[in-house]
């Protein structure tokens, strides 16, 4: 790697590394050390791990069908899902707590109908819950990343295996295999990273404390125990766990190999009746899987939209211009990181840490680091813009380093012969060749800084009101018609959001 | 009373004086007190009209910012502050004695604590909707005795809730050594575990639970303000939990004379007629028209249970357990 | 004058070693059983490959640890010798200039270059939508831009048809005499060393000696080369 190419990732490695370590090293010192784990600390942790794994592994096993199945089919309303796909997980989980109990709690709409067919019921509450939550925020990922590596198949591939007449099977084995050996482990990296940190959703759908997950137990050991050294040693803990599964995905990570294309349009190989029919029930069951809950929230937030106060608008727009900053900061990261990725382990890693942060113990580090040298009031804004970012970053690198992985494999040699090198690479070949991956992350960072609360929270001044801030203030003060209402906006802004920046990147991808 | 529990330490200092006359008075208050809709803004301006002073909240988790700022904190007072942080505030040692008269306060419990000033008070109790729920439970026993499908409640966790702390502390105050086996009776009737208090009551009031563990003062909101007497408290004989909020002025405050005039308003008749429809809560004293009608009329438990200090801070981690043991099962 | 000096390449278990002297402007065929290194060798040459040894040298200068880019070279590879995003025009312009700064007096040369190798009018297209033959000549035409002293052709034409394969190698060899351009070939096929190349290197058994005239060493081929040729 040339120097010129090195410097920005190196930079950006740090600074990702430093907002997740620095902290975390921080707290540490001022507990004076670190405590002894709990045995309740060990069962959080078990239960921390095997529903992130089998959640992860679930997300990514529905994922194949559903997106092999919008890969082939096409039909009205078919870029809608597509672009519905990012909205689910980048709810506040309060909002789609209730979304999700609106649709399968107790007296929710899939047991009222079972009771209508005389079945009986079923209930939501149990590591079966935890887990259908975590699918429901991550599905849609996964489903994204998976549809993606199809896309990234070069249509001469496939041509050439329908000229040699392979059947299904062998498409497989020759060319869809492969695909997902390379996408697969990152996309559920990526959902394990996430289901790690999970803590009010698991509390609630895990129905009580056997469902407390490691962040729960960092939560107690702050607030209820104040044993900030525990703390501490936890969030360790989460940081090594997210190494470790790092590397473990690293090692099942095959490149595709596919070569490039020519960009020629591309012609999903026709498939026979059966498969129809199969298509026809992934996508069905998909999306009624994922509108469903989504439009229970709308449902009850539609009417409530017309009496929200201004502040609650005002809120909306704090939080349209956060998440336009933290967008911009998120692609600066993410690219130079990417780019470096394949070839350097460590800015994968550096990309990937945030992940692992425990928002309790960021914050409180932060401060501590913060407070001697400056007021942290006057740091709110940017210290929230750049954690938002930090925090999307691991979602961006996912995104980007498949594109990213096969853009230098195709190209890196000719561009080197041709002198290709700095800007007028960047703008001649990386930003047109990654522009549609490049539009997605963006979406994701964008509608990720407009839902995320556990950041600003850190940093709030009771003034700058964002809208996930408010729609909190609303809940807290018995307003559960009028928070309907700011969810129903803020699922609205965000999905507007994530839209509209996913659109942006797939037109200006000159294929 | 409104219950905030954000997500998160909210770590902030107060912003550097603006270049003005008047003295500033800074105040560390939890999240949802500067809301619109918290009882933030009408302090500030009741305040503001007699202080001669420019009132500033700085909005977050008191207790731990404070803790972690030690002798260099800006704060001249923290409102907000609950029970259970109480022994640990005052082992800072940077809390000064409020000065007041406590028996001026007209609690349902003897108050003598010198530096912490309570200014609002409750209950916790199970809340629901008497048009849904046909057979309440009459006591803390016909609750525990029922059977597993009679009622379906939200809780909040007493890990990162005050709620779901009181409740422990109920249960204790009321079975004491038999506190376990009566968590045993009442997880399978517990239908979820909540973060906060906003999830639970949200599940309530989407119909998801029969009944919410919430306070006997929370249905005066839907009386008054959503002219709704639908959701009720159950009152149970065996007497209720306290749960109160707390303030208390800083050793360290360089405008003393100002934190003390904050903890003089807290107590004048200005502050506590109108606490009650800004927090929804009891004044810490009640006069006659403190109470506005809706208040009046809920029915008040005849005993309030309430452990003292270093009873609660010895009884909370076994309590934890027997809780945790309980929902193992 | 190209000079591999001492030059060792080694790629796992495969090593190369060479050490040969090409004369400015000859047309020298590189030839040899499949994976003896023909590749590997013009890899080396145009900066793809280190050399664990020795030193490659252009008109006397080293360039052995230029960027590919920098050096006096243009190399057309067997495949992906386009970026399929840009047009035709611009896929040429980078021989002008990598950050496509095109004026008015580039794309006349563009145009020019184009007429050349017989693609009028057909600048704005993408690669897709031309021909194998028709992308080999873009790539052609923006060597001809480049205008670099040496040619390295990693078998650019083997997916042509024969008659389209001589038509393309009967370019390379008119715009390497206009340009005295020196052209290192990778061949299988003896009729096209015969015919364009009067030099050939016969890449075996771990070497790459000096060039020898063509017609002797195929008309008299050493063991490595016969078995190679199918006698």
């Amino acid at each position: 790697m040339s120097p010129a190419r090195a410097l920005p990732a190196a930079l950006a490695a740090m600074l990702a590394a430093a907002l997740v370590l620095a902290p975390l090293a921080a707290v540490i010192g001022r507990a004076g050390g670190l405590s002894a784990l709990t045995r309740a600390d060990g069962a959080a942790l078990w239960f921390t791990l095997w529903q992130a794994a089998l959640s992860a592994l679930l997300s990514c096993l529905l994922a194949v069908p559903v997106a092999r199945a919008l890969y082939r089919r096409r039909f009205p309303g078919r870029e809608a899902l597509i672009a519905l796909m990012g909205a689910p997980f980048l709810l506040p989980s309060i909002v789609a707590i209730l979304g999700l109990i609106a649709v399968f709690g107790r007296r929710g709409a899939l047991n009222a109908a079972l009771g209508t067919l005389g079945l009986p019921t079923l209930s939501v509450y149990g590591a079966h819950g935890v887990i259908l939550a975590h699918v429901f925020f991550n599905l849609p990922l996964a489903t994204r990343m998976v549809l993606h590596g199809w896309q990234a198949i070069p249509s001469e591939r496939l041509r050439l295996a329908a000229s040699l007449g392979l059947g299904p099977a062998e498409v497989t084995r020759h060319l869809e295999r492969p695909m997902l050996r390379a996408v697969l482990p990152g996309a559920a990296l990526a959902i394990f990273l996430v289901c790690l940190s999970s803590f009010a959703v698991a509390l609630v759908l895990g129905g009580g404390p056997r469902a407390t997950t490691v962040e729960l137990a960092i939560y107690q050991a702050f607030r209820f125990d104040a044993d900030l050294g525990r703390a501490a040693a936890l969030a360790l803990v989460q940081v090594a766990l997210a190494l470790a599964a790092l590397a473990l995905a690293a090692r099942f990570t095959l490149p595709a190999g596919f070569g490039a294309g020519l960009d020629r349009p591309g012609a999903p190989l026709p498939a026979p009746g059966l498969r129809r029919i199969k298509d026809g029930a992934a996508i069905t069951l998909a999306a009624a899987f994922l509108i469903a809950p989504l439009g229970a929230i709308a449902l009850r937030g539609l009417p409530a939209l017309a009496d929200l106060p201004p502040s609650v608008w005002h809120a909306a727009a704090t939080s349209l211009a956060l998440a336009a900053g933290s967008t911009l900061v998120t692609l600066a990261l993410a690219l130079p990181l990417s780019l470096a990725a394949p070839r350097a382990r460590w800015a994968e890693a550096a990309a990937m840490l945030p992940m692992a942060a425990s928002p309790l113990v960021l914050g409180t580090g932060l401060f501590l680091i913060a407070r001697p040298v400056v007021s942290p009031t006057a740091l709110a804004l940017p210290v929230t813009l750049i954690v938002n970012a930090a925090m999307s970053l691991p979602f961006a690198l996912r995104l980007l380093l498949p594109e990213v992985r096969s853009l230098q494999a195709d190209y890196d040699r000719l561009a080197a012969a041709l002198n290709l090198t700095g800007l007028a690479r960047l703008r001649l070949l990386t930003l047109p060749r990654l522009a549609r991956p490049l539009g997605f992350a963006a979406g994701i960072a964008a509608a990720f800084s407009m839902g995320d609360l556990g950041v600003i929270t850190l940093f709030s001044d009771g003034r700058t009101q964002t809208l996930p801030l408010a729609l909190y203030a609303l809940m807290g003060s018995y307003r559960m018609d009028q928070a309907a209402g700011a969810a129903c906006l803020l699922m609205g802004l965000t999905f507007a959001l994530f839209w509209a920046l996913d659109r942006i990147g797939r037109h200006a991808d000159p294929r | 009373m409104k219950k905030p529990l954000m997500l998160a330490a909210c770590l902030m200092v107060a912003s550097p004086a603006l270049a003005e006359d008047k003295p500033v008075l800074t105040v560390y208050a939890p999240d949802y007190f500067t809301s619109e809709w918290g009882p933030g803004p009408a302090i500030e301006a009741g305040f503001e009209k007699s202080c001669g002073c420019d009132l500033r909240f700085v909005a977050g988790d008191v207790l731990p910012r404070i803790l972690l700022e030690g002798d260099k904190t800006a704060a001249d007072v923290a409102i907000g502050l609950n029970t259970d942080v109480m022994a640990r505030a005052r082992a800072t040692g940077l809390f000064a004695p409020h000065g007041e008269d406590v028996g001026r306060l007209t609690l349902p419990i003897a108050w003598t604590d010198d530096i912490f000033l309570p200014f609002d008070w409750s209950e916790i109790a199970f809340v629901y909707d008497k048009t849904k729920l046909k057979n309440p439970p009459k006591s803390f026993q016909e609750l525990l005795d029922a059977p597993a499908d009679a009622y379906k409640i939200a809780i909040e966790d007493p890990r990162s809730a005050i709620s779901g702390l009181a409740l422990l502390l109920w249960v204790k105050a009321v079975y004491g050594e038999k506190a376990g086996e009566a968590w045993e009776k009442l997880a399978p009737k517990v239908l979820t575990v909540t973060q906060d208090w906003s999830t639970a009551y949200g599940l309530f009031t989407d119909g998801e639970v029969d009944m919410v563990l919430s306070f006997t003062t929370s249905p005066a909101y839907h009386r008054i303000a959503e002219n709704d007497d639908t959701k009720v408290a159950a009152i149970f004989p065996e007497g209720h939990y306290f749960y109160t909020e707390v303030a208390a002025q800083l050793k360290t405050s360089k405008q003393p004379e100002l934190a003390q005039k904050f903890m003089d308003y807290l107590l004048s008749d200005a502050f506590q007629g109108m606490i009650a429809t800004a927090n929804w809560s009891y004044p810490s004293i009640i006069k006659p028209g403190f109470l506005p009608e809706g208040f009046e009329t809920l029915p008040r438990p005849e005993k309030t249970l309430f452990f003292s200090e270093t009873e609660a801070e010895a009884l909370r981690g076994p309590a934890l357990e027997e809780w945790r043991a309980a929902f193992g099962k | 004058m190209l000079t591999l000096d001492d030059l060792l390449l080694e790629q796992g278990d495969f090593r190369l070693s060479a050490d040969l002297t090409v004369t400015r402007g000859a047309r020298v065929a590189v030839m040899g059983p499949s994976g003896a290194g023909k590749s590997t060798l013009l890899a080396a040459i145009a900066g793809f490959l280190a050399p664990t040894r020795g030193r490659i040298l252009w008109a006397g200068a080293d360039i052995t640890r230029l960027a590919p880019g920098a050096r006096p070279l243009s190399i057309l590879f067997q495949d992906q010798n386009l970026f399929p995003h840009l047009s035709v025009e611009q896929n040429i312009g980078l021989g002008l200039d990598p950050k496509l700064r095109l004026g008015r007096a580039e794309h006349a040369r563009i145009d020019a270059a184009l007429a050349q190798v017989g693609l009028d009018g057909m600048g704005r297209r993408k690669p897709a939508a031309l021909s194998g033959g028709q992308q080999s000549r873009v790539a052609l035409a923006r060597t001809l831009l480049r205008d670099r002293p040496l040619l390295l052709l990693d078998e650019p034409f083997a997916a042509l048809g024969p008659a389209l394969k001589a038509e393309m190698l009967a370019l390379v060899a008119g715009i390497a005499s206009a340009q005295g351009t020196t052209v290192l070939m990778v061949s299988h096929d003896p009729a096209d060393a015969r015919s364009l190349c009067p030099e050939t290197i016969l890449v075996a058994e771990g070497r790459a000696p000096q060039p020898q005239p063509t017609a002797p060493l195929l008309d008299h081929p050493p063991p490595a080369l016969r078995a190679y040729l199918g006698g």
